[in-house]
């Protein structure tokens, strides 16, 4: 059979070649295993793959019929528990688990007929932003290997910018989907809270996190988000949606109010990366739309109050991992020490510091000064943005101050590794929906723009970001990519 | 109030924090099955083992009958509760935080009234939705006991059970008190059909907080903790010997320590539970996976319409219709007796009489055969026709509970066809009872000499062979006057 | 960024350690009380802020939380629960003894 030429390959073409009969799922897959094959030992960017399942799950696709997304590849952040297929979340601790159950998000992409290519490579437990902090070695950003591919789902990001998948699914709980998608020239959406299950997600900061997708397109993107997107009986901070997604159309921006926060941007971005966004913000005028000046005045405390609120979740979230019903165990004499040195053999150093902080933030004497008052900031910040969106209807921002960094050249600075979140993570902390979308090259290197959203509009979103797409006119493929040898 | 406990110028200062399971069909946050005495380890899922990416989700009955129970003890219900994280690292918590309630509980301070002579009040601080932790089996150690175990095996059935913990402030004064408190208390829950609260397996757990102080003081002392005594008796008594102790701690010159303690009531002896670990730092956070809990005022006042009559107010009810207060107590915590009595003495109008064979032979025909008011074949009906027959004079007393006898033993049977079958119908006529009569005093010519020569008493005896040989259907009043008609004739 | 001084010495990472039952070394702690210490140092610029009559957020969605039915359905069979144990006997999971 000739193989399907996956490169730049949207998942909305693949649907509808497996539509028009052009290719079986079985030979989609099948190519993209292929490449995998070649160039995953490079970027690492899989933690499990296995091609037979994946291939046994492609025929029976086949057979039944490929209608709608049916038969189209995914992969999955290996933060997402998929029944019978190991789950890592990135760490040791967890080598070996076999989760009983699939998440909801992975059920809803069995249901549409998705066929999973594997578990993606992520910082341990989504703790950081370059996926360097797994506990299986890092992912290498596709654009350039000796760069990271951001993170914490830097190997989502990575297989879709490389051709090992058409689209993929990440978790974002600071900025995990959107700077990796930044990072690797692709499109993230960081959904409302509470639109889409975190059931089978395993925990890092309940109250931030949400699953999304990370696609070539912003049609893609919408596809994606129809699939995963709705409420669950399994997670009882899951409303789902206000309305239907809908496939948007590119066009113009006329009437459009976009808020800058000028206020923001005046330092710590990197002038590439200021250029982009200025030029993008020329690009929206001519569209048709109307820039504001907004003022988010307690972002700025947003990065503190986020490595508060996040560790003090994960402190609580991850002290399951005790050695008694599933993963790693190191024995000892007695419980305590056993259980001490299965997490001290468990846990890589950022998780070790994580724990340490949201423990410290929470204990005795601490508890009010720092966990309750990052509370307080959070509830700042979300009247912040809810005072800008009474008079505009979206508000731009670059997605990270900067392009993808050397690897290793952070690790052993992680205030200066958190600082690359300061434009994601106070979305988090307000629960507001927000959209990546590439932003041009910058030095070689990929850029993103974040258009961020009041509650429950992604749909708006959508539309601007497909207007900016075409009006960008970003190619995907990176170079070393192009001309598809595979 | 019973006495207080007051010793050599000291008084005691008693607490009480109850654990009630509550007796829903699935666990607290997942939809395991919630109960008891199954293989260990097969009522669990992904969500009470605890595995990655599970969430809890509220059990809504767990809601509605801690609802119930909180304004049944008289709490208030604020419009929003919150789940808290209480953090600490055992294995019989597979998350290592239990989901409870912190500063937002379901039901905030309330008063619960003992009622009755020496009846008193208690506040009770709160009540407060929780899950409850796994069992541990420790395996080779001595006696089961924990230290020095070769190791413990977990079982997980158990973990999640909803729990309803009721924190009383210190306003008892005496163990005797605590008994009486729990007592209401637990007759309360159970009325309400909230939980089984059986101390025996484990659905109604209580711990007391203790101390002791110079009487008139309106400081407390340090308090101790007595944990999980697992009877009626085991608390009172527990009480009673940890006041002993602090008694003869203060008196020796020495301070109290503030620790948890284990009461042996086998040696009636106390033991320190973990004096030894740091202070517990349990690290409370709103639990960001579960939504704060609202109520509104109409679900509150549907709810508040649906409970049934309550423990104390059946007191006063009972207590208001003529009972004695032992009588009306007794009632007041059995609901299924007292149930029957209602239905007992709505037919036959007399809820004194009732209430005598209800608490008389019914009650004791029921304990005799190990059966609750409603699985007893003697039926409200049966028994209220029987007093029926007592109440208009057919049958004597003695004669009634023969008939009772029967109806126990034949459930077909009326007491009307009893009394009429065996004759037991009772001779109350003057011409019937005359001829008895007679009959007796020609059989005693001594007895009646001794009579008019002054020795009264002498009639009880002649009453007894009256009735004797009436075969015991004689109208035992009725007998004694025309009998002394005779005599002093 | 600006740090403020935290005093983070090695006896209170280790008493953070124990709460959170990480078993560290001497080289992991003195790592570690560096590193807390410039972040909490940062994390600490809100804590000067004046907003004590701020209400706190813990949720960032508004409704009250859905509610489960209580219905008892099957959950996992004994041998899906032990599968991934460290140590399972016959039925159950092994702990270690508690110590003294
Ligand atoms: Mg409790
Ligand atoms: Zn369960």
């Amino acid at each position: 059979m000739a193989a399907v030429d996956v490169i730049g390959l949207t998942a909305e073409r693949a649907a509808a070649m497996l539509r028009a009969g052009e290719c079986s799922s079985e030979e989609l897959a099948g190519a993209y295993l292929e490449r995998i094959e070649v160039f995953d030992p490079a970027l690492h960017a899989f933690l499990h793959v296995d091609p037979e399942h994946t291939l046994a799950a492609a025929r029976v696709q086949d057979q039944s019929g490929n209608v709608g997304l049916a038969g189209v590849p995914i992969a999955y952040k290996d933060l997402l528990s998929t029944k019978g297929v190991p789950t890592t979340a990135g760490s040791k601790i967890l080598e070996g688990f076999i989760p009983l159950e699939d998440a909801d998000v992975v059920a809803r992409g069995n249901a549409a007929g998705l066929v999973s290519l594997g578990k993606t490579n992520l910082d341990e437990f989504a703790m950081g932003s370059s996926t360097e902090h797994s506990a299986y070695g890092p992912t290498r950003n596709p654009w350039d290997q000796t760069r990271v591919p951001g993170g914490s789902s830097g190997g989502s990001a990575a297989v879709v910018a490389a051709g090992l998948a058409p689209w993929s699914l990440g978790t974002d709980t600071g900025g995990s989907i959107r700077q990796p998608a930044a990072f690797c020239g692709l499109v993230g959406l960081m959904p409302t809270y509470g639109t889409v299950s975190r059931f089978g997600v395993v925990a890092f900061a309940c109250s931030l996190e949400q699953v999304g997708p990370m696609t070539l397109t912003v049609r893609d993107c919408a596809l994606l988000q129809q699939v995963i997107a709705g409420g669950s009986e399994r997670d009882a901070t899951c409303v789902g949606l206000r309305e239907p997604i809908v496939l948007p159309e590119p066009g113009r921006l006329d009437g459009v109010r976009f808020g800058v926060p000028w206020a923001e941007l005046e330092d710590g971005v990197d002038p590439g990366i200021r250029e982009r966004f200025d030029a993008s913000l020329k690009l929206a005028t001519e569209l048709g739309a109307e820039l504001v000046d907004v003022e988010l005045p307690y972002a700025r405390h947003g990065l503190a109050a986020y490595y508060v609120i996040a560790p003090a979740e994960a402190s609580a979230n991850l002290s399951r991992f005790d050695g008694v019903r599933y993963g790693l165990r190191v024995d000892g004499p007695d419980l305590r020490s056993m259980v001490e040195a299965t997490r001290s053999a468990g846990f890589g150093p950022e998780v070790k510091r994580r724990i340490m902080i949201g423990t410290y933030a929470l204990s005795a004497g601490y508890h009010d000064a720092y966990y309750v008052q990052a509370q307080r900031v959070r509830t700042l910040i979300r009247r912040d943005f809810d005072a800008a969106f009474g008079g505009v209807d979206a508000i731009l921002l670059p997605t990270a101050p900067t392009t993808a960094f050397p690897i290793g050249s952070r690790m052993d600075d992680p205030l200066a590794m958190y600082a690359n979140d300061i434009f994601t993570l106070p979305v988090n902390l307000a629960g507001i929906p927000a959209l990546s979308i590439p932003n041009g090259l910058v030095e070689g290197l990929p850029s993103g723009l974040q258009i961020i959203g009041a509650a429950h509009t992604e749909n708006t979103l959508l539309r601007f970001g497909a207007a900016f797409e075409q009006a960008i006119g970003f190619d995907s493929v990176p170079p070393a990519l192009r001309g598809g040898a595979a | 109030m019973s006495a207080p406990w007051q010793k050599d110028g000291y008084e005691a200062v008693i607490g009480l924090e109850i654990h009630v399971q509550l007796a829903t069909n699935s666990k607290m946050f997942c939809s395991c099955a919630n109960q008891f005495g199954d293989e260990p380890n097969t009522n669990v899922c992904m969500v009470c083992l605890a595995h990655p990416g599970a969430m809890p989700v509220a059990n809504s009955e767990a809601i509605r009958q801690a609802t119930r129970v909180g304004v049944a003890l008289g709490c208030r219900i604020p419009e929003t509760s919150e789940f808290s994280r209480k953090q600490y690292f055992y294995p019989d918590s597979p998350k290592a935080y239990q989901i409870s309630q912190y500063d937002q509980p379901l039901c905030a301070e309330g008063l619960f009234r003992v009622p009755g002579e020496g009846g008193f009040d208690v506040r009770l601080t709160r009540a407060h939705l929780e899950e409850d932790a796994a069992k541990m089996i420790h395996a080779g150690g001595e006696g089961g006991r924990i230290s020095g175990s070769a190791g413990s095996i977990v079982d997980f059935n158990r973990v999640g059970t909803p729990l309803l913990e009721i924190v009383s402030e210190p306003d008892i004064r005496s163990p005797e008190d605590a008994r009486r408190f729990l007592t209401l208390l637990r007759a309360t829950v159970v009325a309400i059909g909230a939980s089984e609260c059986d101390m025996e397996k484990g659905s109604l757990r209580a711990d007391a907080n203790v101390s002791i102080r110079p009487i008139g003081s309106s400081e407390y002392g340090t308090k101790t903790e007595l944990k999980n005594m697992n009877s009626f008796r085991f608390l009172e008594r527990g009480i009673e010997a940890e006041l002993e102790r602090q008694l003869e701690v203060v008196l020796g010159g020495g301070t109290v320590q503030q620790e948890t303690l284990h009461f042996d009531p086998v040696a009636g002896t106390l033991s320190s539970l973990r004096s030894k670990e740091q202070a517990h730092d349990y690290r409370y956070f709103p639990e960001p996976d579960l939504l704060p809990v609202h109520q509104t005022e109409a679900g509150l006042i549907e709810l508040g319409s649906d409970l049934p009559e309550l423990p104390a107010a059946r007191f006063d009810r009972l207590v208001a219709a003529g009972l004695t207060e032992p009588t009306a107590l007794a009632l007041a915590v059995d609901a299924g007796l007292a149930g029957y009595l209602d239905a007992v003495a709505t037919a036959t109008g007399d809820l004194k009489t009732s209430a005598n064979w209800t608490m008389g032979e019914f009650s004791a025909h029921l304990n005799g055969a190990g059966l609750s008011a409603d699985q007893s074949p003697v039926t409200p009906e049966r028994l209220a026709a029987l007093i029926a027959l007592v109440v208009d004079g057919t049958i004597n007393q003695t004669a009634a509970k023969e008939v009772f006898g029967v109806l126990v033993e034949d459930a077909q049977a009326t007491a009307a066809g009893v009394v009429a079958d065996r004759n037991l119908a009772q001779v109350g006529g003057d011409d019937a009872l005359g001829e008895i009569i007679d009959a007796v005093l020609a059989a005693h010519p001594e007895e009646v000499e001794a009579f008019k020569g002054g020795r009264e008493q002498v009639i009880g005896f002649l009453v007894g062979q009256c009735m004797k040989q009436s075969g015991g259907r004689a109208d035992a009043k009725a007998l004694q006057g025309l009998l002394r008609a005779r005599l002093n004739g | 960024m600006s740090a403020e001084r935290i005093e983070l010495g090695p006896d209170e990472v280790r008493h953070v350690a124990a709460l959170a039952r990480l078993g560290l070394d001497d080289a992991e702690v003195a790592q570690l009380a560096g590193e807390l210490q410039s972040i909490l140092g940062h994390v600490a610029t809100i804590s000067a802020l004046p907003i004590a009559d701020v209400p706190p957020t813990a949720h960032s969605l508004d409704v009250a939380g859905a509610l489960r039915e209580d219905v008892a359905k099957p959950g996992v069979t004994r041998e899906q629960a032990l599968a991934n144990a460290p140590d399972p006997t016959v039925d159950g999971f092994r702990v270690p003894p508690i110590g003294a």
